[in-house]
């Protein structure tokens, strides 16, 4: 369901919004180049007009499965007016497009999509322009229909307007958008783009890529981060069918084979041969690892501080702490990537890498390589929900291909690989405290939060790959920082936008590393949202208000009381009957205090057992002007869904050496016939900036769960996951 | 030597029985459905059907398929290479995010509804148990399975 708010008292479904007219000023016409196009404002660097009447739409964000190659399509073809089928996108080619950085934090919306949609304006106002002089006409006269612009005697398409140079001018910042009226695509759910050839069985995926001479490599990783290579008597395996090369450098052992199957035998076989030293015991205890992050040594900085000027006098203090253990993007298809080495010394990697731009110097790097002579183009990859894998499958076919000069290598790992070597969402501790008066008001509110890491990301430098370490001349593992402000890292969202006269958000930040750790979809949020909004709720509960109510009490932002009510009035928040063993709970964040606007309501039955049954869950979700509703619903529901598997299900096992979860079995997920219905409003800001949408609902769904369990047993859960063990009180 | 039928055509592979189906799907038959995801039969993205029945290829061996009838993604194709019923309605929900899961999931509800033309919400769910979806797309994907049954 999608309501429209076209002011912030009019209420109307999208059905019947057309027929009002509204006047919604025209974006900001302050010569100000949006997003990306900031760093890149020679719109040839976006847009092409081919010969053949086809656009070459270029763009440095990649497809994760979120849908955003698919909404930079239609806000193309709509601000350019060429129909939909005209438009083809590269993205992710450090040859060919802008590097947009890494494709993350919610942030290709902001800065690709406002790029898009402002280049492409640029760029019809400039064939528009063009075509008045060919045609005679004033600009006025002219009208544009799917590429082609029409005067009132004659008409000519637009390649036919450029001989090449045309749009290589930096973009203005002053030149019109399209009226919304005149949307074809913005707005709605296109078949998204790489689908079809999806359900069809064409290949799409990295994973998919094959051609003939195709080689097949393995890498044979240590049994503990720690472990170095003594050792290893290959011969064996040089002698199995159809293997190909042995790569050793330092501790990388590797290998190339003519077949997989050959490969994966020779890489079982390598592994039982390769003697590798002992390690200390380098890993917490796994049961006692919140006592070990507590006692790390910190570098503790204050995001956000607001001092009260009363004197009013604390009556009670509520006291809570919160914990998260160390979870797993765990992506659906283990990370691959197909590298080719020429000649010539050019190297090519077709990789799933969310940052090409940033991995392929920090390849060129490991390889002691001019980084010209590196070039990553992405290609689709299993979901990864963050840094995975990814980055390092091209690192490491990289330095197989490196051994097989002018033959093509397709490295992929295994189940297990990924289990044990991705980095992982990190474990924090949140401790939040409110003083409260004799009202029951909140006079001052602290929260701190303690987390070892959230990005080490292959931002630039050879150390973060993960062979790079293992290498007979290694590179160190950078020292690790964390995000700043204004998005954070372990303390995104840790600032809540409820109003408090006193207001403190301190970040405690150690850069220990003993379980490799990078950004997990969120990073600090879901357990920052976690901690907060569940406190607030043990807060409502101490002074007896209800949830929304009191929410809505202390939130004088008018988008977000927005989404908190449609939320809790589509879930029939007012009308619920409470049954014992039965309950509901709400969450809210604004992603970041950036990007989308999102409550989620969720119904439990909770049964002696502590087993959790999550009835129903409602979201109400704000993007700002909706581009592709159907992908909003999917990346909140998906987050919904995703939450509640992490919330109830994850935990990584370990014990004092390595890692132990190495499969499915060891780490469940939920499965079909566990996830409840969910039920997405959404909420359409037309001419508001498009919001990212990506990590919104993670947080308010942990919240809105432990908030619901609590309203059904009256136990309130401050540690994930939420086992029945848990729940029980045990 | 291992005859077996693809997607209705008779084949023959040439590698040793025991190298598992996945693999030679995916190499030797250019196959791009089927798809490695835990190698243990505990994912479903690599799911075939094998007769009627939806089986995971990463644990059955070339040599255990002679003379089966083996069906892909592709294979579930119509006339003229335009979509099945399944892929349609896949379609029409738009049932999917990153779609890596996809392949083992239409060819599980495929072997489904073949058993069962007419499930309820919670057959379609229970008859998806084996199949791992990460990005959260499995309630998009069941009304897409029951669109399909209801297409008849």
């Amino acid at each position: 369901m999608i309501l429209t708010f076209l002011s912030r008292r009019t209420l109307l479904k999208a059905a019947g919004a057309l027929t009002l007219t509204f006047a919604i000023p025209l974006d900001a016409q302050g010569a100000e180049l949006n997003g990306s196009l900031a760093q890149f404002p020679r719109l040839s660097a976006w847009l092409r007009i081919e010969a053949d009447g086809t656009v070459m739409l270029m763009i440095g964000k990649v497809e994760l499965g979120q849908g955003i190659v698919t909404a930079v399509r239609q806000i193309c073809a709509d601000e350019l007016d060429v129909d939909l089928n005209r438009v083809t996108v590269i993205s992710g080619d450090t040859a060919v497009t802008p590097d947009e950085g890494v494709t993350a934090g919610s942030m290709s919306m902001p800065q690709c999509g406002r790029a898009v949609r402002q280049a492409a304006a640029e760029a019809r106002w400039i064939l528009v322009n063009i075509a008045a002089e060919r045609l005679a006409a004033p600009v006025e006269a002219l009208s544009v229909r799917d590429g082609v612009v029409r005067g009132p005697e004659s008409e000519i398409a637009y390649q036919d307007l450029v001989t090449g140079s045309e749009l290589q001018q930096e973009a203005t910042g002053t030149r019109p958008y399209k009226q919304r009226e005149a949307y074809r695509y913005i707005g709605r759910s296109v078949e998204p783009l790489h689908l079809r050839a999806k359900v069809m069985g064409q290949p799409v995926f990295v994973q998919d890529l094959r051609a003939d001479g195709l080689l097949h490599g393995r890498v044979v990783r240590p049994p503990t981060y720690d472990a170095a290579l003594i050792a290893v008597d290959a011969a064996p395996v040089r002698a199995m069918p159809g293997i190909l090369q042995i790569v050793r450098d330092g501790s990388f052992l590797g290998l190339i084979a003519e077949r997989e199957e050959q490969a994966i035998a020779a890489a079982e076989a390598l592994s039982v041969l390769a003697e590798w030293s002992t390690t200390a015991n380098s890993l917490p205890h796994q049961a006692d690892v919140f006592d070990w992050l507590r006692a790390q040594t910190f570098k503790t900085t204050t995001a956000f501080e607001r001092t009260r000027s009363d004197d009013a006098r604390v009556v009670q203090t509520l006291r809570a702490t919160y914990r998260r253990p160390y979870q797993m993007h765990a992506s659906i298809g283990p990370s691959a990537a197909v590298a080719l080495m020429t000649e010539s010394g050019n190297l090519t990697v077709d990789t799933h890498s969310q940052s090409v731009f940033w991995t392929a110097e920090s390849i060129a790097k490991m390889l002691r390589m001019d980084p010209a002579r590196v070039r990553l183009r992405h290609v689709h990859g299993a979901g990864c929900y963050g840094h995975n894998l990814a980055d390092d499958a091209a690192a490491d076919a990289a330095l197989l291909a490196r051994a097989v000069i002018g033959r093509t290598v397709r490295l992929q790992y295994s189940r297990a690989d990924e289990h044990r070597w991705e980095p992982y969402g990190s474990a924090m501790i949140v401790e939040t405290e409110a003083d409260l008066d004799r009202d029951g008001n909140v006079l001052d509110w602290r929260i701190d939060v303690h987390s070892t890491p959230h990005n080490t990301r292959p931002m630039r430098e050879a150390g973060y790959l993960l062979p790079a370490r293992y290498l007979s001349d290694p590179f160190p593992i950078p020292e690790p920082r964390n995000i700043p402000a204004p998005g954070f890292g372990s303390e995104r969202n840790a600032i809540v936008l409820y109003e408090f006269p006193g207001h403190r958000v301190r970040n405690h930040f150690t850069t220990a590393m003993p379980l490799r750790v990078s950004a997990l979809r969120g990073l600090g949020a879901y357990a920052n949202v976690f901690a907060t909004e569940s406190f607030v709720d043990e807060v409502a509960h101490a002074v007896g208000a209800d949830p929304v109510a009191y929410r809505l009490r202390l939130m004088s932002d008018e988008r977000a009381r927005d989404v908190i009510r449609t939320c809790a009035e589509a879930f029939g928040w007012e009308e619920f009957q409470r049954r014992p063993g039965h309950g509901r709970g709400i969450g809210f964040a604004r992603y970041k205090n950036l990007e989308c606007y999102t409550c989620v309501a969720i119904e439990v039955a909770v049964n002696d057992r502590g087993d959790i049954r999550v009835i129903r869950v409602v979201a109400a979700n704000d993007s700002g002007e909706i581009v592709h509703p159907g992908s909003i619903e999917q990346q909140i529901e998906g987050g919904i869904v995703q939450s509640l598997s992490w919330s109830l299900r994850e935990e990584v096992a370990f014990d004092s050496e390595k890692i132990l979860t190495a499969g499915w079995s060891d780490y469940p997920i939920l499965r079909f016939s566990e996830i409840p219905p969910v039920e997405v409003v959404q909420i359409n800001r037309p001419g508001q900036p498009f919001l990212g949408t990506g990590e919104g609902s993670q947080g308010p769904t942990v919240a809105a769960l432990a908030n619901a369990v609590f309203d059904a047993t009256r136990r309130r859960l401050r540690q994930l996951p939420f086992t029945p063990e848990r729940v029980r009180g045990g | 030597m291992v005859t077996f039928t693809l997607n209705g055509t008779s084949v023959t592979a040439e590698a040793d029985g025991d190298t598992p189906l996945l693999y030679m799907l995916a190499n030797d038959f250019r196959q791009f459905g089927p798809k490695y995801g835990c190698g243990a039969a505990e994912c479903g993205s690599c799911m075939v059907l094998i007769g009627d029945s939806a089986l995971p290829s990463c644990v059955i061996t070339l040599s255990s398929v002679e003379n089966e009838d083996v069906t892909t993604l592709a294979g579930l194709t119509e006339e003229g290479g335009m979509p099945g019923r399944l892929q349609r309605a896949f379609l029409a929900e738009q049932a999917a995010q990153c779609g890596y899961c996809l392949s083992g999931i239409i060819i599980s509800a495929e072997a489904l509804l073949r058993e069962n033309p007419n499930p309820t919400e919670t057959e379609v769910r229970e008859g998806l148990d084996r199949n791992l979806c990460r990005c959260g797309a499995h309630n998009s994907m069941v009304r897409a399975v029951l669109r399909a049954a209801g297409e008849v």
